[in-house]
């Protein structure tokens, strides 16, 4: 006979157990009592519900074999001598119950808090109340400045009501932050446009002329509101265990030991309704851990709670806030940074050399370092752990990685010596990082520290490098991607190599990169010859040559974006760049820009993007060349040419240097005897100066130069290797860089010539390409089956008088940046 | 069982072989119908449910080891064609389509097999 086990409550910690006993022992015949009319959900990500994410996607639920979820069907008595549950539509006999019932939402008492337009902020089903009530509101107050009533604030605003936070409690997030935190995560959070009243408690609440009115314990203080959203804690829901005997703690939540048993052996609890010795815990990560010990347990192990690790790192309304270990102790240190809104302070042993604890405002990077080292040495010297400056420290073995799985570096170290070489590899192996994932830039530098070299592989379809891939191509003359994997690869494909192999066969056989098979292969920018944006639509930018326009060719630029309201920015690289354009407007778009003599521009894919120019002779005083007209010529020459990543140029006229050639792939810049040449800069997210390659030298020599530099990176770089990178890694760096381009060493010049000029003579213009060809146009709808229909999701708002992807744009507060900490309460009402 | 409802969408042939296409069913559905290079067929939801933006369709395809997958175009999430299920993040999943050719039409059940399974 199959073992019946009956779980009451399907929340987070629920469905883990689920998850941990079905897979530890199939055998169990389960049964699942929800009161909820939906599965399980993710309650931790609860306000995303307002920023669009449906309740669907905060499902967690998933079908497990051999258990049965009744929604909406909540236990209403346990018979413990009969072991059975019973709920109003039936009767469940178990051999083993687990109570995961969790907690109700507090309501201090208070007079008026039963009113229309109060409510709690627990469950979906809450949230969806407070929607229905905000319809056409303006205000709303939180009580409860912790980890929960800044949740449901977010959730507040997110619904675009003015909100007013009140916590009892002298700052907010007491229970983990101290008063200088609390002061700093305050300060932040009013930038942000919400208001927070500390020290503040409710004491009744009125309906006044349709509106609410709060009263509080202050003189004179009140609020008036739309609604009232109490998040000022919770309480175990242990009523149906004190109804049927079993033992509670003093402070409410069923009681159990560390195995998670109640005072009847046939019987467990686990998650917020467990009292363990005497102890509720708030957070899911403890919850988990029962859910774990309980699985195993029924399983016939003997497993025990490993304790609690409480140390929390969250995102509040876009504030990092972290706490860990100890919350005070015999010494502790701090630093506070008003002006960047930092906060951070590390509890140590009375001989400063052990990290006790702490906790971090504002900038929350050192979390998986620190946390990590609770209870050893403090890891780094303390100036730049508070400051969160550079910390370069090898862990202890033991010291824990990941808290939420209790994952030690040893373990994981372990795991890389028996052949774990990624991430991915390391998450499945160890189950470090599959909970909070705040481990895993740790995992990334202990794989680093436990020798893996990372691969040059394309990726798992292809071994071999970028550069293997474009000699293979070169040298057997192969010119599609079906042929190319295969012979040399394995698999159908994915989007890391065939775009890579797409670039290749453009950089080396020229035909449209829409033709035939390699339509596919396009990432979705060079599919649709435009910048795909966040909400579906595309953004187009006309070439602009060297950056100069005639006043005609700006007035048809004006004239298209008005007619597909389109929003309009100047670029950074002298171009003009109109977004929101639909899918089915792009060739319509592309063909008035042709009739007026443009061509669409690469502002996207891995291609040459602009050349930039200062005005060079014709007008500057200083100038010592022609800066734009080479400009122009270099554009012209090199635009369409597909490479490992973007490409990026600029001429200046003289040696001061107004478009900043130098920090871009290639750069010229005039002296008064021809131009110098500058490779490897860039900007981004490393900036790095370009060096000088060659001084002093002819036009010819220059283009000819470039033609190699050119057709040699793009011949042996890695995938997304940017020239600077490639440059430094070449063996003998930039002097061997001109020793293969310039004194021809290798004797590959006469090749790499041939190529470019193969190139340039069989450029022709993308765009127009499509708008020619029937077949081509054919893919730009939104829809196969309803060509003439435009994707109805998108929506756009108006911003600054243009127009915005709805929804994206932040609102804008006038208020000025405090500097200072504000610690003393304000006494004035509102 | 009730049969699930299927809507023609398209000719087989106007798929290309290793793209999708979009499709808007007549409840206002956005489904992505994707033709692999083995003329199999795969429909899944058109909403990339990161970037809430209806674009699914624009991925790329290929495969991550053996399972078919198409590639969000906006931050490059795997999801497999056959259960819709982030293989970058096992929580998120895209809703699956019924999908058959008939007479050389494509036609995709406007009922999902999610939703029916379920």
């Amino acid at each position: 006979m199959s073992k019946r086990l009956v779980v009451i409550g399907d929340g987070m910690v629920g469905r883990r157990f689920l998850e941990a006993v079905t897979q530890r022992d199939p055998s169990w015949d389960v049964t699942v009592l929800c009161e909820e009319p939906r599965p399980a959900y993710d309650r931790v990500r609860l306000s995303a519900f307002f920023d669009g994410v449906s309740a669907e996607e905060l499902s967690l639920a998933s079908d497990l074999p051999g258990v049965e979820v009744r929604l909406g069907e909540p236990a209403v008595a346990v018979d413990r001598d009969a072991k059975a549950v019973r709920s109003e539509s039936g009767e469940y006999p178990y051999d083993k119950l687990v109570f995961a019932t969790g907690s109700y939402a507090f309501v201090p008492p208070m007079e008026g808090a039963d009113l229309d337009g109060v409510f709690v902020y627990r469950t979906i089903e809450d949230l969806e109340s407070i929607k229905a009530h905000a319809e056409g509101r303006r205000h709303g107050v939180v009580i409860g400045g912790g980890l929960l009533g800044l949740e449901a604030a977010n959730a507040l605003k997110l619904l675009g009501l003015e909100t007013q936070i009140v916590e009892f409690a002298p700052w907010l997030m007491a229970r983990q932050l101290d008063e200088a935190g609390g002061g700093i995560l305050k300060q932040h959070i009013e930038k942000l446009g919400i208001k927070v009243d500390c020290g503040t408690g409710g004491s009744r609440i009125e309906a006044v002329d349709g509106r609410l009115r709060m009263e509080t314990n202050r003189d004179g203080v009140a609020f008036d509101t739309d609604l009232i959203v109490f998040a000022a804690g919770v309480r175990p829901r242990d009523q149906l265990a004190r109804d049927c005997g079993i033992e509670v703690g003093e402070r409410g939540g069923i009681l159990t030991d560390l195995s998670c048993q109640t005072s009847d052996p046939d019987v467990y609890a686990i998650g917020e309704v467990a009292a363990m010795e005497g102890m509720c815990y708030g957070l899911v990560a403890p919850g988990y851990s029962m859910a774990e010990v309980v699985a195993d347990r029924l399983a016939g192990g003997e497993a025990t709670f490993p304790g609690a690790d409480m140390s929390t790192k969250l995102k509040l309304l876009g504030v990092d806030v972290a706490q860990f270990g100890a919350f005070d102790g015999p010494l502790a240190t701090t630093y506070l940074d008003p002006v960047n809104g930092t906060y951070a302070k590390l509890v140590l042993s009375d001989d400063a050399t052990t990290l006790l604890g702490g906790m971090l405002v504002g900038n929350a990077e050192p979390y998986p370092l620190l946390r990590a080292s609770v209870g050893g040495k403090v890891p780094g010297a303390l100036a730049d752990l508070l400051s969160g400056g550079e910390v370069d420290a090898a862990l202890p073995e033991g010291a824990q990685v990941c808290s939420c799985n209790a994952v030690t570096k040893g373990e994981i170290m372990g795991a890389i010596h028996e052949g774990c070489h990624d991430v991915a590899e390391l998450k499945a192996c160890t189950k470090a990082g599959t909970s909070c994932g705040s481990c895993i830039p740790m995992l990334k530098q202990l794989l680093t520290e436990g020798g893996v070299e990372v691969s040059k592989a394309v990726c798992e379809h292809f071994a071999q490098s970028r550069a293997e891939l474009f000699d293979i191509v070169k040298v057997t003359g192969i010119t599609t991607f079906s042929e190319l994997i295969a012979r040399y690869g394995a698999g159908v494909g994915c989007d890391l190599c065939k775009p890579t192999v797409a670039s290749i066969l453009a950089s080396l056989s020229n035909g449209h990169i829409l033709e035939g098979e390699q339509a596919a292969l396009q990432d979705t920018n060079d599919h649709f010859l435009a910048n795909l944006q966040r909400n579906g639509t595309y953004s187009v930018v006309p070439r602009i040559p060297g950056g100069e326009i005639t006043p005609e060719k700006l007035i048809v630029i004006g004239e298209v974006a008005k007619e597909f309201d389109l929003y309009t920015k100047i670029t950074g690289g002298q171009r003009i760049d109109m977004f929101g354009a639909r899918v089915e407007d792009l060739p319509k778009i592309w063909r008035k820009l042709v009739d007026a003599g443009f061509e669409s521009g690469h502002a996207y894919g891995k291609a040459l993007r602009t050349v930039k120019s200062c005005v060079g002779t014709d007008w500057c005083r200083y100038g010592v060349q022609d800066s734009v007209k080479m400009a122009i010529d270099l554009e012209l020459r090199y635009r369409g040419l597909r490479s490992p990543h973007k490409l990026k140029s600029a001429v200046s006229g003289c040696a001061r240097e107004c478009a900043e050639a130098r920090g871009k792939d290639f750069g010229v810049i005039a002296t008064e005897h021809g131009w110098n040449l500058y490779v490897g800069g860039n900007g981004g997210f490393t900036p790095r100066h370009a060096d000088l390659l060659l001084s002093d030298v002819d036009t010819e020599t220059l283009v000819r130069t470039i033609d190699r530099f050119l057709m040699f990176y793009i011949s042996t770089a890695d995938r997304l290797q940017r020239t600077s990178k490639w440059v430094e890694g070449l063996e003998g760096g930039i002097d061997y860089l001109r020793e293969v381009i310039v004194d021809d060493r290798l004797g590959i010049c006469a090749e790499l010539d041939a190529l470019m000029e193969k190139h340039v003579e069989n450029y022709a213009d993308e765009w127009k390409g499509v708008i020619d060809d029937p077949e081509k146009l054919q893919r730009f709808v939104s829809f196969v089956n309803a060509p003439e229909t435009p994707d109805p999701s998108i929506e756009f708002e108006t911003v600054r008088g243009q127009k915005f992807p709805a929804g994206t744009t932040a609102r804008s507060h006038a208020a000025p940046v405090a500097l200072g900490i504000p610690v003393t309460l304000r006494s004035e009402g509102k | 069982m009730t049969e699930p409802r299927f809507e023609s969408i398209c000719d087989f042939d106007l798929l290309i072989p290793g793209r999708g296409a979009a499709a808007l069913l007549g409840d206002g559905t956005q489904v992505a119908v994707f033709r692999l290079h083995d003329d199999s067929l795969y429909a899944v939801s058109n909403r990339d449910p990161f970037m809430r933006a209806n674009v699914i369709s624009r991925g790329i395809v290929g495969d991550r080891g053996g399972e078919p997958v198409v590639t969000s175009p906006l931050l490059k999430q795997a999801f497999s064609l056959k259960s819709g299920v982030c293989l970058d993040d096992e929580t998120v999943a895209l809703e699956v389509f019924a999908v058959e050719v008939v007479d050389g039409a494509v036609r995709v059940g406007a009922v999902s097999e999610v939703k029916a399974g379920a």
